[in-house]
């Protein structure tokens, strides 16, 4: 079990995702007992076989950053959980992943962030459509996953608009122009 | 100046507070270096040869009054009593406490302040013309575009880790002052035939490492869908830009690895869904923005006489207002050039004393404002003809009114080896030294305008590619050594100059630069400046005058030891 962040809330959670060892073939990885997410690799060798699983809601897919969303175009509406994997928390390819498949794939399931995922990125992460986050596991002890739920709502008002909020906020709130002085 | 409302004033707020409590988790050991690194440099935080620095955004170059003083405290409360002011319009810090940063950006944020994604893989401070809304050349004040982009790139959640830093820099005018075509992103402001304003968008210019001018992907974008096209380019930035070497990292290498017309094929892709979506710009959000500037009203004046008469009698003051006042838009202003370029002193460097005279000196006599330029002067942009001549008297009393803007003493330079951990040799005495050999104002006015870019590392800050001559600093087993090429430029005919051959030592530097002297004043045509010499004849001459002389100081030299 792993502790997860949903709705603003921590969680626990019994999604296990599957990483091929260096070498492994998609065809034959062993998929864990239970719920699973699987590598896009595993999915496309085994769709068949996999794809009652994904429709009883107990097989995701995991995109790496270097995976193209559009490969899932046609699977989105199967599936119940996609998940973007951080390699590194540095590694900013996951947000834009995440923004083309809420936006231009209209992904309605859970979005899942994997992989190196903090709480100095929670913020970003939810602004760009993830549901779930996922941090590393063995990262936080409970006290500092209660106390990183405050990144969650790091910036009150951001400006522009994203996946959560796709106003900018000159469209959402009301500005006021400056008072000037009469010259 | 743009004025915050009370979201920009919020935002800032909260991202001391978000700062706040990083610098505390990392000092705790609950954050490693690794994970506080991206966090500190996306608020200006470096490590430093001596110490943190600190570099503050000061958007599109501008600055008030009260930021001045601000800027003053801060140097004396936490710094050695100065700050530098860079290439890319902003200011740093070279020596305060990594623990006391949180502090220092909430004193910031009570002048509307901020050191927000100044360094790290983000978009970094936009940047512009300093003469913008006072230039008579000007198509469009490029100021309420900057701020709009700044506002959208400030946390942009989708583009918060790029593979790279991203910097672009917006033109208004004619002639372009803000370094378009080396910048990722460079927008020139134009009409089309139909009178509609838009942008001209170029891509994958910059200088550091592999240095490019950029390449135009659009030759027209209009106003509205500006944020849409420029998520369009960020967009396939952020997922095809190289993620494996830092150094093949930046945009340039994805659009030379492309070719422009792919990624000009990709953007467009891209475009055709975002455009008209949310991010839209409207006609009231621009005139929202633009009316949060409070620019003085400025009514034109008659010519004033007694301007005309200090001229005609004063021979010291005239050679300032030659050098260093321009002309402004308005009948009856100037704008008026503070040389951060006195002889001796680090380019671009201004003392605590400095900001406080500079923000009284902005407050008597250029409506409180002031612009730093991205060749490290500070410009007070609307100064009436009738006050020039206290202007220069109080700027000469500061250390301020060197008359060499433009001139071959007006080095840009990056602080170099003697702050910065990135630097393969030292910038500032170069400088100086160079300063210390052409110190006859008379003989610079006749070399006439002359641009000269110093950096300590191929990572470009003092833009040397685009100096008429640029130096650049280079290790040769563990020794200083200076690389020096001629022909760049800056402006509309933007080009990288050309290597002259092998390195010099420090010590040759100044003898170099008088033969690259030397061989101008022997082939140039009447009124062409080193700059058209060098491209009327080429480096050729300009190389062999300068490794004969010398080997004739190497033989001369020999000759005086036997």
């Amino acid at each position: 079990m792993s502790d997860i962040i949903k709705n603003g809330l921590i969680q626990s959670d019994d999604w296990q995702v599957l990483r091929l060892a260096e070498g492994e073939a998609a065809a034959d990885a062993a998929l864990p007992a239970g719920r699973a997410i699987v590598p896009l690799a595993v999915w496309q060798a085994r769709r068949d076989e996999l794809l009652p699983k994904a429709e009883a809601g107990v097989l995701g897919v995991w995109l790496a950053g270097s995976e193209d969303p559009f490969a899932l175009e046609a699977d989105l509406p199967l599936l119940q959980l996609v998940a973007v994997d951080f390699p590194k928390f540095a590694d900013g390819r996951g947000y834009s992943i995440a923004t083309l498949l809420r936006t231009r794939l209209g992904y309605g399931g859970e979005l899942r962030a994997i992989g190196d995922v903090l709480r100095d990125q929670f913020f970003f992460m939810l602004r760009c459509g993830f549901s779930v986050l996922q941090p590393r596991e063995g990262k936080y002890t409970t006290a500092q996953l209660e106390a990183a739920l405050a990144s969650l709502k790091d910036f009150t008002t951001p400006y522009q608009g994203a996946v959560d909020r796709p106003e900018p906020l000159f469209r959402r709130q009301p500005r006021t122009p400056l008072q000037k002085d009469a010259a | 100046m743009y004025k915050y409302d009370e979201y920009d004033q919020r935002i800032v707020d909260e991202r001391v507070a978000q700062f706040a409590d990083q610098t505390r988790r990392f000092l705790a050991g609950e954050l490693s270096e690794d994970e506080f690194r991206p966090l500190r440099l996306q608020n200006g935080v470096y490590i430093q040869r001596h110490a943190p620095m600190l570099r503050i955004a000061v958007p599109y170059g501008n600055l008030n009054s009260k930021q001045l003083r601000m800027l003053g405290h801060i140097a004396r409360r936490y710094d050695h009593g100065y700050a530098h002011v860079t290439t890319r319009h902003n200011i740093q810090f070279n020596w305060p406490k990594l623990e006391d940063v949180p502090e220092i950006l909430g004193l910031l944020s009570s002048v509307q302040m901020h050191a927000i994604q100044t360094s790290g893989n983000c978009i970094r401070n936009v940047t512009s013309d300093p003469f913008a809304g006072v230039a008579a050349d000007e198509i469009a004040d490029p100021r309420p575009w900057c701020e709009i982009l700044r506002q959208w790139s400030t946390f942009h959640p989708e583009f918060a880790f790029l593979p790279r830093k991203f910097k672009i820099a917006v033109n208004g005018a004619k002639q372009d002052r803000a370094l378009v075509q080396a910048h990722d992103i460079g927008l020139d402001l134009v009409y089309n035939e139909a009178g509609e304003l838009g942008f001209r968008v170029l891509v994958g210019g910059g200088l550091g490492r592999t240095p490019i001018i950029g390449a135009e992907i659009s030759a027209f974008v209009p106003w509205q869908q500006i944020l849409n096209y420029c998520s369009a380019i960020l967009r396939v930035y952020n997922l095809h830009g190289r993620r494996d070497n830092a150094y093949k990292a930046r945009i340039k290498i994805l659009v030379k690895a492309l070719g422009v017309e792919e990624f000009a094929r990709q953007v467009e892709a891209e475009f055709v869904h975002l455009k008209d979506g949310p991010s839209t710009l409207t006609q009231a959000e621009i005139d929202r923005v633009a009316g949060r500037f409070d620019d003085p009203v400025l009514a034109p004046l008659p010519q004033d006489a007694g301007y005309r008469a200090h001229l005609a009698e004063n021979k010291a003051f005239a050679a300032w207002a030659r050098r260093n006042v321009r002309a402004h838009r308005v009948q009856g202003y100037a704008s008026v050039v503070l040389s951060l370029k006195p002889y001796g002193v680090a380019p671009g460097d201004l003392t605590a004393e400095q900001f406080d005279a500079i923000a009284d000196l902005a407050d008597r006599h250029a409506f409180g404002e002031v612009r730093n330029t991205h060749e490290q002067n500070v410009l007070l942009a609307s100064v009436r003809e009738a006050d020039l001549f206290e202007v220069w008297q109080q700027a000469r009393e500061l250390g301020l009114a060197t008359p060499n803007i433009g001139l071959l003493t007006d080095i840009i330079s990056c602080p170099g080896g003697d702050f910065c951990a990135l630097a393969n040799a030292k910038s500032i005495p170069i400088a100086n030294a160079i300063q210390d050999r052409f110190t006859d104002l008379d003989y610079l006015y006749d070399l006439g305008e002359l641009e000269l870019n110093i950096s300590g590392c191929m990572n470009a800050c003092g833009h040397h590619h685009v100096g008429h001559i640029g130096i650049l600093g280079v290790d040769k087993n563990g020794q200083e050594f200076y690389q020096v090429t001629i022909g760049g430029s800056q402006g509309n005919q933007a080009a990288l100059g050309k290597v002259i051959g092998p390195s010099f030592a420090a010590a040759e530097m100044p003898d170099v630069i008088t033969s690259l002297i030397n061989n101008f004043i022997d082939n140039r045509h009447e009124d062409e400046r080193f700059i058209d010499t060098v491209r009327r004849i080429g480096i050729d001459s300009f190389k062999t005058r300068v490794y004969a002389e010398r080997a004739a100081r190497l033989e001369a030299r020999e000759t005086a030891n036997v």
